[in-house]
């Protein structure tokens, strides 16, 4: 009899990959979709599916949640601030609702940010893929899934047959050992990372997240993380599941429970990867060495660490930003605050957010949007929407809001503004809008002293 | 989808590195709708296209009278970054391209323009700076993209083998609907459905 063969060492994206393929053709697999997530921008899908004459194929695994368009001043379609965008929130009400798929209603307070809801309702767990249009999706990859965004064609492809042809992605690890900096957040450890390898530098890879600072870091911390992974050019991020994994996901709405619990733990304790296993390509980062971030041009990966200065480099960037070069990133002065979008606006970040603005004073206006209904509640029964209120913030419910602007919310043209969204590129606050991404502490401070602002030097 | 042959048509090039969905196609226009006459190409690079008042900004490259007739772009690393939007994709093709070529795509774009008839074409960064330097010095030329041979030819003879991969070569080469073909596959996936839910009871739904 043969010895037992030693099976070769998988990486935790291996194992979800491999456990996915339904078929090969070549270079592709048709990859089996164990969850799908439609929002408000899914139309062009729902179209071509209905044009065709198809249903949605496994509608048990769809879910749908408007985000991008709603309004964050009223619950109601109406309250939309036009009847186009109104129509693009009611579109997507009449496709779930025709398809039968899973809602999370403008009025139901589990609605929110699909990428804050998938995990908050236990639709996001370890050793699945998940899909959503829309490149943020990356963030699920936090819970340890398989998590990537897509196009409308492919929505459709999913919609209709729960399936997806890809190439299998190569893998990098990043590692950051240590202990973060002063100051330093999720936030700051995505921007440092990016600037390190490059808004292009990890397109075709997952990455996996490994070391003690994300060992140590919240679900929360982690899913800021996977969220920007795709603003490094990445297919998706991912961290291994972990008991601060289970802890988040045990009780959740649509989280195993019993006997089905235990056997899912059983399986998400096999998920890590293994000893041995290899990347094709590993990144390494001290995390002491990372400072409170912030971005100066118009790309994530034009991040410095708060004490820095503008660099005498990309002079397009520099000029649309309208700054020039040796000037201290602290004595840029903002016009506007966003605090919110998929990257933070999760309990976490708004408890960091009001922490800088208890007993201060917004000296510019400022946006504080909620990942979800829940959420939101959550903050409110915690005061934070008083400690917001009090320092002059505006409070608003669960929406995208103006990471994208497409419900209308967006700035003027020249406006400065200081955002813990995830991309500072030209017009994406709006025409000519000026965008510099940060902390949820850091744009709380900005808030509060109208300039980017070292966090460490506010007490 | 529309195959995909062989191309010729005059090619522009695009400069910057890491361009962004948004600069593609801004968001407003994202709930644009599409089909039965009405298309995105007047959407494509909108806010560098034109000025506030509409009118052309003619220093961009794509109002430039020779480039009037694109059809291929060449671009540089991380092309078409940042957002999912398809709205990309079909803001190009609606404007007449069917081919983008740069030393690297951003992962979601790419397969985009696999599913829409348009060939993404991968070169070295050398040759891209190379085939954009000859564009700008010599506006109006003409490349020819030939997914058969997997070839980008220029005029004067260089020729610059690309890959597609071979299943979404055949796919475009012949214009096969992918729902369709998967569709085909549906005893399979149910199959592979029924052993994956079995096995992981915790995952189905």
């Amino acid at each position: 009899m043969s010895a037992p063969r030693n099976p070769a060492p998988r990486t935790l994206f291996d194992k979800i990959w491999d456990a996915h393929v339904v078929l090969s053709r070549g270079e592709q697999c048709l990859l089996y979709i164990d969850r799908h997530m439609v929002h408000d921008g899914s139309f062009h899908a729902f179209n071509m599916l209905h044009s065709r004459g198809l249903k949605v194929r496994r509608p048990s695994q769809t879910f749908g949640v408007p985000d991008h368009y709603v309004p964050t001043h009223g619950r109601s379609a109406a309250d939309a601030a036009t009847p186009e965008i109104r129509r693009m929130i009611e579109t997507l009400e009449s496709n779930l609702e025709a398809n039968g798929i899973t809602r999370y209603a403008l009025d139901d307070e589990r609605q929110g940010i699909v990428h804050v809801v998938g995990p908050e309702q236990g639709i996001t767990l370890p050793g699945l893929t998940l899909v959503c249009g829309d490149s943020h999706t990356s963030s699920h990859g936090a819970l340890g899934a398989f998590s990537f965004g897509i196009g409308q064609s492919e929505n459709l492809h999913v919609l209709a047959t729960q399936t997806l042809w890809q190439t299998r992605p190569r893998t990098m690890r990043i590692r950051v050992d240590g202990r973060l900096g002063a100051g330093a957040t999720p936030k700051d450890v995505a921007l440092a990372i990016i600037a390190r390898i490059g808004a292009g530098g990890a397109v075709g890879h997952v990455i996996e997240y490994a070391g003690e600072v994300f060992r140590a870091m919240s679900v929360e911390g982690r899913l800021t993380v996977c969220n920007m992974s795709i603003e490094a050019g990445a297919r998706s991020g991912l961290v291994a599941p972990d008991d601060t994994t289970f802890a988040f996901i045990a009780g959740r709405p649509l989280a195993p429970k019993g006997a089905e619990w235990d056997r899912a733990l059983a399986a998400w304790r096999a998920l890590p990867s293994d000893e041995g296993a290899r990347f094709d390509s590993e990144v390494a980062l001290d995390g002491g060495a990372i400072a409170p971030m912030v971005t100066w041009g118009t790309s994530p990966e034009d991040a410095l660490p708060i004490d820095a200065v503008v660099p005498d480099a990309k002079p397009q960037a520099l000029a649309y930003m309208g700054l020039v070069p040796g000037t201290r990133l602290t004595d840029i002065a903002v016009d506007r605050v966003f605090i919110g979008s998929c990257t933070n606006s999760r309990i976490e970040d708004l408890r960091a957010a009001a922490a800088m603005a208890r007993g201060r004073k917004a000296v510019v206006p400022t946006l504080v949007v909620p990942g979800s209904g829940l959420v939101k509640r959550q903050a409110e029964a915690e005061g934070l929407d008083r400690v917001f209120r009090e320092a002059g913030f505006e409070w608003r419910h669960a929406g995208c809001s103006m990471c994208v602007g497409i419900n209308g919310e967006t700035g003027r043209p020249q406006e400065r503004i200081a955002s813990t969204s995830n991309r500072n590129f030209e017009g994406r606050q709006g025409k000519g809008v000026r965008t510099h991404l940060l902390s949820p502490a850091m744009a709380a401070a900005a808030a509060v002293t109208g300039r980017l602002t070292d966090i460490r030097a506010m007490g | 989808m529309d195959r995909f042959t062989t191309l010729t048509a005059v090619a522009a090039p695009y400069e910057p590195a890491n361009v962004d969905t948004d600069q593609i196609l801004p968001a407003r226009f994202l709930k644009m709708p599409r089909g039965n006459g009405k298309h995105y190409g007047g959407f494509l690079f909108h806010d560098i296209r034109f000025a506030d008042d509409g009118a052309e900004n003619p220093g961009f490259v794509l109002n430039r009278p020779e480039y009037r007739a694109a059809r291929i772009l060449v671009g540089n690393t991380n092309f078409a970054c940042g957002s999912s939007r398809e709205g990309a994709v079909y803001a190009f093709l609606d404007a007449g391209f069917r081919a983008v070529v740069a030393p690297s795509f951003s992962d979601i774009f790419f397969n985009n323009c696999l599913k829409n008839g348009v060939v993404p074409v991968r070169l070295p960064d050398a040759d891209c700076a190379g085939l954009r330097a000859l564009l700008a010095a010599r506006p109006g030329t003409e490349f020819t993209v030939d997914l058969e041979a997997q070839e980008l030819r220029v005029p004067g003879g260089a020729v610059h083998r690309f890959e597609v991969d071979g299943f979404f070569r055949e796919m475009l080469l012949k214009g096969v609907d992918e729902v369709g073909l998967t569709i085909g596959l549906l005893a399979e996936i149910e199959g592979f459905e029924r052993r994956h839910h079995a096995a992981n009871a915790w995952a189905a739904r």
